[in-house]
């Protein structure tokens, strides 16, 4: 395979990946699994 | 499989307590060299006609002394308390941890001593001879396993986005020091780059940017994740954010290093893709800094009784400036008029100095007194007049630098009606004489503030004793 379509073809994954995180984040922004992790600093004391 | 850190009770808070120390006396050290050179360039006798003293030995002195003492001391200070808090579990092989401590101050004592003996590899923020080298390798790794081996046997299910900061920070770290230094050993403290030519300068500022995005950064993101919502008592404002933030800026960063060889051999497209990706990262960065300003709604009172505080939310505002101001300069029609001038020093300090030296100094405030026993520090009057003196330093340090740098960029590029130079380049130079000794009065400013924090923390630390820090017997939900 062309080294260059090996280069176009992760950059576009990698694209695709990050739409898909930005996608899957927001989905769960009102979860209890979010709310749980952002008060983990506060569960030691 | 048994693992070194099950049966701890306690977390390992010794190896906190030596990076906090150090941190603290390696900014005064740091900045007081950073006052030096300023001096010398007002008044360039001050180097007094040694060749130990002068300025191209002591400028990198000061450049590693402030980003990886102070800086990095910090960022082991800070990602060793929070592993351990967010995961509920001791640091993963003591020993190894001791060890990442006496291998760090080896490598900056060795960097004290040969820089101004005139051993340097000659790539900026990477100086630093091949034996240096294979040491910070061996420390780096060890930083790794004690930090990842601490998130592999951690207590809870989820990986507090902190970590994730700082995990980004120490990998790409490793990856950047090992590719930039590749070199080939001729003698004892003396070598040569493998790679050659217009590869080296994109090696080398590959390196140089993402040491900004990752080590000065991702790394700092790291402390602002948990310090603020600690300082503040609120969770942070969005998580959902703090993972896109997280994601966008390891997506984006790797690709900006570019635009420090705008208008260089370097291929045009390559600059034009570097000078993109800098713009795209506006918004990232701009994400985060809201992210952590946000978190502050409904507790903004709390800015007006606690100095801590408006250190990290002071700091916040200096990130979103400084992640502005660094994609409007890497346009390449700005970047003609910038570069090599004073705003590219007057940038880079609103980001050293605002974002990542008042974000250190804050975290390692609320740290301290924790870490000694002690209710709060020693005192909390100093704390305020260490935050205006810092605040005002700053002021005074960038702007008098923004106005020496687009004036001498000016001069640079004037031209006669008949095509040849309106100023000759030391007419540029003796312009810039007065804005020199105001910089140089807000670097001061800015040190005798660390003085001021370095008595504070120890006066804190011997009224104290080392404080054992208990794990949470429970299981968290999260």
């Amino acid at each position: 395979m062309d080294i260059n379509l090996l280069r176009i073809l992760v950059t576009v994954a990698s694209f695709i990946m990050f739409v898909g995180i930005v996608i899957w984040a927001w989905r769960h922004r009102n979860t209890k699994d979010f709310q749980d992790a952002a008060n983990l600093p506060f569960e030691e004391d | 499989m048994q693992y070194l850190n099950t049966q701890s009770t306690t977390y390992n808070d010794t190896v906190v307590r030596q990076f906090s120390i150090m941190a603290v006396v390696w900014g005064v050290v740091g900045m007081l060299v950073g006052v030096i050179i300023a001096a010398q360039l007002v008044w360039p006798e001050l180097n007094l006609g040694l060749p130990w003293t002068s300025f191209g030995r002591l400028r990198p002195l000061h450049t590693n002394a402030v980003i990886f003492a102070f800086g990095g001391s910090t960022l082991f200070a800070t990602s060793y308390y929070v592993v351990q808090r967010t995961c509920h579990v001791s640091l993963f092989c003591n020993k190894l941890a001791s060890f990442t401590f006496w291998g760090w101050q080896a490598v900056i004592v060795a960097a004290a001593i040969s820089l101004p003996l005139g051993y340097t590899t000659g790539k900026e923020y990477a100086e630093l001879e091949w034996p240096i080298d294979i040491l910070i390798a061996l420390v780096w790794v060890a930083y790794a396993v004690v930090f990842f081996g601490t998130i592999g046997t951690r207590k809870v299910k989820h990986i507090y986005v902190a970590n994730w900061f700082f995990g980004a920070f120490i990998l790409a770290v490793a990856l950047l020091h090992i590719v930039n230094s590749a070199e080939v050993p001729v003698s004892f403290m003396k070598s040569y780059s493998a790679y050659a030519g217009v590869q080296d300068a994109m090696v080398q500022w590959w390196y140089g940017h993402n040491a900004v995005g990752f080590f000065l950064t991702a790394g700092f993101l790291g402390i602002m994740y948990y310090f603020v919502p600690k300082q503040a008592e609120r969770p942070v404002y969005s998580y959902s954010l703090s993972i896109v933030h997280f994601w966008a800026l390891i997506f984006t960063y790797m690709w900006a290093g570019p635009h420090h060889l705008h208008y260089t051999a370097l291929p045009d497209w390559t600059q034009s893709l570097g000078m993109i990706f800098s713009l795209i990262l506006l918004a990232p960065s701009w994400g985060g800094m809201i992210n952590g300003m946000m978190t502050m709604s409904g507790a903004w009172h709390k800015l007006r009784t606690d100095p801590i505080l408006r250190f990290m939310i002071v700091s916040l505002s200096f990130y979103g400036m400084s992640t502005f101001e660094g994609p409007m300069m890497a346009i390449k029609t700005v970047n003609s008029l910038s570069h090599y001038t004073d705003w590219t020093i007057g940038h880079v300090h609103s980001g050293a100095l605002g974002w990542v030296g008042l974000v250190s100094m804050g975290s390692l405030y609320y740290m301290v007194p924790r870490l000694f026993g002690q209710k709060q520090m020693h005192s909390m009057k100093a704390i305020e007049l260490h935050f205006w003196l810092a605040t005002i330093g700053i002021v005074l340090y960038i702007s008098s630098l923004w106005i020496s740098g687009v004036m001498e960029g000016l001069m640079w590029r004037a031209i006669n009606a008949d095509g040849t130079l309106t100023y000759t380049f030391v007419e540029s130079v003796k312009a810039k004489h007065p804005y020199y000794l105001i910089r140089l009065l807000g670097g001061t400013l800015y040190l005798s503030g660390m003085i001021i924090m370095l008595w504070n923390v120890l006066k804190t630390a011997t009224s104290g004793k080392p404080a054992l820090a208990s794990i949470p017997s429970v299981a968290a939900q999260a």
